[in-house]
């Protein structure tokens, strides 16, 4: 893309700051990111579930005493985490009447899933780190 | 707006029109395979994914706090709800992956034509069965 002639503003300046968030595709862009981390993170989530489902609680312990592990599952969670919160984002524009009820909605989502975020990977680090 | 569901008659330019609600009204829009994979394919499964996470946080908060509270977990997990509710996760997710991978690919401009729409419509039903499907064989 060129800036047309005549227009003093560059091609960068037309797509900075685009967006009635004037933050451009930047929540878009971090969607499409962690979409595509998400699919090799979740497979192997599920594999581990599956792995699990019957190893008992020495088994869970085991599984994340294993630094791989451990740092696979938090990758996950901020991933998952931060993929959650985007989409719940635009549901809640898209849905929710009101500007106020909007914001609040949106806040809500965006406290809630950060709490549980941290929550789950401390969780993780208690297991990983226990004797 | 709540008077634009009301079918009344107008008189716009000369011609006498009927003031039909505006589409996609969700009750009375027949909506095409593609628009509700979209809404319920993926927006509702992204929802549901949302508890799935909860539960995913219930069982590694529960693993932190010891064995007692991890046995509750599977307990749970293990029952016949349990089970019932790990199975709408895994469709939901499938639903949710594989509608997901389409609009990557819409993304990138590829696949907007209707007729490769409609292919991919069935690609995205049968590749989450399947994979559903294969999940649930493993287990």
């Amino acid at each position: 893309m060129t800036s047309k002639p005549g227009v003093l503003r560059s091609a960068l300046g037309h797509v900075r700051g685009l967006g009635s968030a004037k933050e451009g595709t930047h929540h878009w862009w971090q969607q499409r990111l962690t979409a595509v981390a998400l699919v090799p993170l979740s497979i192997w989530l599920i594999a581990s579930i599956v792995r699990l489902s019957g190893a008992g609680y020495a088994g869970f312990v085991d599984w994340f005493h294993n630094p791989i592990h451990a740092s696979v599952m938090i990758l996950f969670l901020v991933a998952s985490f931060h993929h959650a919160q985007l989409g719940m984002q635009v549901v809640i524009e898209d849905y929710v009447p009101g500007h106020a009820a909007r914001i609040v909605c949106v806040t809500a989502v965006k406290f809630g899933c950060f709490a549980l975020a941290v929550l789950c990977t401390v969780s993780i680090l208690v297991v990983a780190f226990k004797g | 707006m709540s008077t634009a569901a009301k079918p009344t008659t107008t008189r716009t330019m000369g011609t006498r029109e009927i003031a039909r609600p505006l589409s996609p009204h969700l009750q009375v829009y027949r909506m095409p395979l593609a628009a509700m994979l979209s809404i319920a394919g993926h927006r509702a499964t992204g929802i549901g994914l949302v508890l799935g996470l909860l539960l995913l946080t219930w069982w590694l908060a529960a693993a932190a706090f010891g064995d007692t509270a991890y046995a509750t977990v599977m307990a749970f997990i293990g029952s016949w709800l349990g089970q019932l509710v790990l199975f709408g996760f895994s469709v939901a997710f499938y639903f949710h992956v594989c509608t997901g991978v389409r609009h990557l690919f819409w993304d990138a401009g590829k696949g907007f034509e209707i007729p490769a729409t409609q292919r991919t419509n069935q690609i995205v039903i049968a590749a989450a069965v399947a994979l559903t499907i294969l999940t649930w064989l493993i287990v």
